[in-house]
């Protein structure tokens, strides 16, 4: 993962659930480029490929909420999207996204400054986004949550331990 | 203290107080069909030991038995795990849906701390324990480190009052809570509920409380243990003495004091696509349906058989609909057989189908381009059920055996005397 994250933006509303990230029928896949595939496709109108030309998402309230189901994160990671800032996030999504190696920011000042397309710059070190020449502020991650996120998520993190601690 | 900020302390060994994060010991780590992904999260990080078989437990419940051979392999997969590494807890195929079969099963204490890979782990909080959903990959570093880190959430009491007027049950009560706070109304928080109708209401009714508190985003929700309790267990625990019912302190800080008095209710309807688009039944009454689904881990335990059954006795579900039964586990499927619920709800012309998680993890029962479902279950989200352009509503099952009469989105009270 790279402290320093920037790209176009596509913009979702509130209450994006888990099932609408990645439907349950797929659950039987792991890996992000078949999970990549059919994530968002129950909104029709051309997802999940048109996201695939944006790098990070941003959304409302509650993003991830409903199912527990990590693929969600992986999903998303599977469309080459490198970030999500939302409003808030469900605590189950919140908690896959950092064990996935997925970076999440809540923000719900930049929810409401950016468009469709808007250009962000997001630096996960200082806990600041950059958007049309102002800053935005977020509470720095605790060191353990950076670590897991640097390693590309929780199972690599563990690998780490292993010989040591296990 | 409250009753999340007492079991995070007992199983960090530290006094926490909301907010703080602790790195706790979980008494009880739940996987189900996502069994296999945790397998192969140990597999790929090259560990082989577990930090205590005794508290996995495992129960093969969405999807089952396996419908194509992918399943069938991830099965396998998940029961040479539970052979190969001495998992006692194990329940395969025909057990059932996990929350409800380990409680069954005397797996959940008061006062237990529980994680596993499903969000409606909430549900253990109907018999004191804090149980809260986690993704696969920290499930497996749950199994190998035997611990994780948990922020203790901020608590919430609801106080419950009044009498249940006839047709309105505690799922009711939940639809019109999540549509009056919102689908995040409690997110990161722990919810107790508290007054004279909360020691009233059953365990069963605890259970559809505390299960469809997750659709306000809890972190974990509580009855505080109590006769009831007790009673449940009995029979359940093969070790009495393990029985520690964790309670609130007289002087615990909550967020905040919600006062309801169910008296007032009606019975509800959550509306597509999302549960907290709720109205009361009458403003949806005449609405059309295809298919009518009588299961879940919110709603298919014996208590909600037999409401459908009471209503449905007697009477013929509507030519226009197809109403499926998917009881919630073997132990309530073998007692709604016994006692002639299960009968009653065939011969109204129901479908019954293995127990376990069915048509509401999508496994049977899909719906069409179109096509309506009232449903019991927790989730109406777009396309869980199939296809995207179908309709998920959600009742209790007193509404749904109403609607299967009329063959369309019916009021209970029509059918009550």
């Amino acid at each position: 993962m790279e402290s320093i994250i920037q790209g176009r933006v596509y913009k979702f509303g509130d209450n994006i659930n888990s099932d609408i990230i990645i439907p349950g029928r797929y659950l039987i896949y792991i890996d992000r480029e078949r999970l990549g595939q059919h994530a968002f496709e129950m909104l029709g109108d051309g997802f999940p490929d048109k996201l695939r030309s944006f790098e990070i998402l941003v959304a409302g309230r509650n993003f991830g909420c409903g199912s527990a189901r990590e693929q969600a994160a992986t999903a998303i990671q599977g469309l080459g999207i490198k970030a999500v800032v939302a409003a808030s996030f469900a605590r189950t999504f919140y908690r896959n996204a950092i064990n996935d190696g997925l970076p999440i920011v809540e923000s719900p000042a930049l929810y409401a400054a950016v468009q469709e397309g808007s250009e962000i710059r997001i630096d996960l070190e200082a806990g600041k986004i950059h958007h049309d020449g102002k800053e935005y502020s977020f509470p720095k991650m605790p060191e353990s949550v950076r670590k897991i996120l640097e390693l590309g998520g929780l199972a690599n993190y563990l690998k780490t331990q292993l010989p040591t601690g296990l | 203290m409250t009753i999340a900020e007492k079991i995070l302390s007992a199983k960090s060994g530290s006094g926490s107080k909301a907010g703080e994060i602790v790195e706790a010991c979980p008494d009880l780590v739940m996987s189900h069909t996502a069994t296999w992904r945790s397998v192969s999260v140990m597999q790929r990080i090259g560990a082989t030991k577990l930090y205590d078989p005794g508290r996995l437990a495992i129960v093969l419940d969405h999807i089952s038995p396996a419908k194509t051979e992918k399943y069938a392999a991830d099965q396998q997969t998940s029961r040479n795990f539970a052979r190969n590494h001495g998992v006692t807890k194990f329940y395969d195929v025909d057990a059932g849906i996990a929350h409800l079969v380990l409680m069954e099963a005397g797996h959940v204490l008061p006062g237990d701390l529980i994680v596993g890979t499903d969000s409606h782990c909430t549900i253990y909080g109907s018999l004191g324990a804090l149980g809260t959903g986690i993704g696969y990959t920290e499930v497996a570093s749950v199994w190998i480190t035997g611990k994780l880190w948990l922020k203790v959430p901020e608590s919430i009491r609801i106080v419950l009052e009044g009498r249940f007027p006839a047709g309105v049950y505690s799922k009711d009560l939940m639809l019109y809570l999540i549509g009056k706070l919102g689908a995040d109304g409690c997110n990161y928080k722990s919810v107790e509920f508290y007054g004279g109708t909360a020691r009233d209401l059953s365990i069963s009714e605890r259970m559809t409380v505390t299960n469809l508190s997750m659709e306000m985003g809890v972190k974990c929700a509580f009855f505080p243990p109590d006769d009831k309790t007790v009673e449940y267990l009995q029979g359940r625990l093969q070790d009495q003495s393990r029985y520690h019912p964790v309670l609130a302190d007289p002087d615990a800080e909550y967020e905040q004091e919600l006062p309801v008095n169910v008296a007032q209710l009606e019975p509800m309807v959550a509306c597509p696509h999302e549960v907290e688009n709720t109205k009361p039944v009458g403003e949806v009454a005449g609405t059309h349906i295809d298919q009518l689904f009588l299961g879940s881990c919110a709603n298919a335990k014996y208590e909600d058989l037999v409401v459908a059954a009471q209503i449905l006795k007697g009477h013929r579900i509507h030519p226009g609909v197809r109403m499926i039964i998917t009881p919630g586990s073997k132990k309530i499927m073998l007692e709604a057989m016994n006692s002639g619920v299960l009968q009653t709800l065939m011969e109204s012309g129901g479908l019954v189908t293995n127990p376990g998680c069915g048509a509401c993890a999508g496994d049977g029962g899909m719906l069409a381009d179109g096509e309506v479902c009232l449903s019991t279950a927790n989730r109406n989200f777009i396309g869980r059920m199939g296809s995207s352009k179908s309709q998920i509503y959600l009742s209790s099952p007193a509404t749904l055996a109403a609607s299967a009469i009329k063959g369309v989105i019916a009021d209970p009270r029509e059918f009550l005397n």
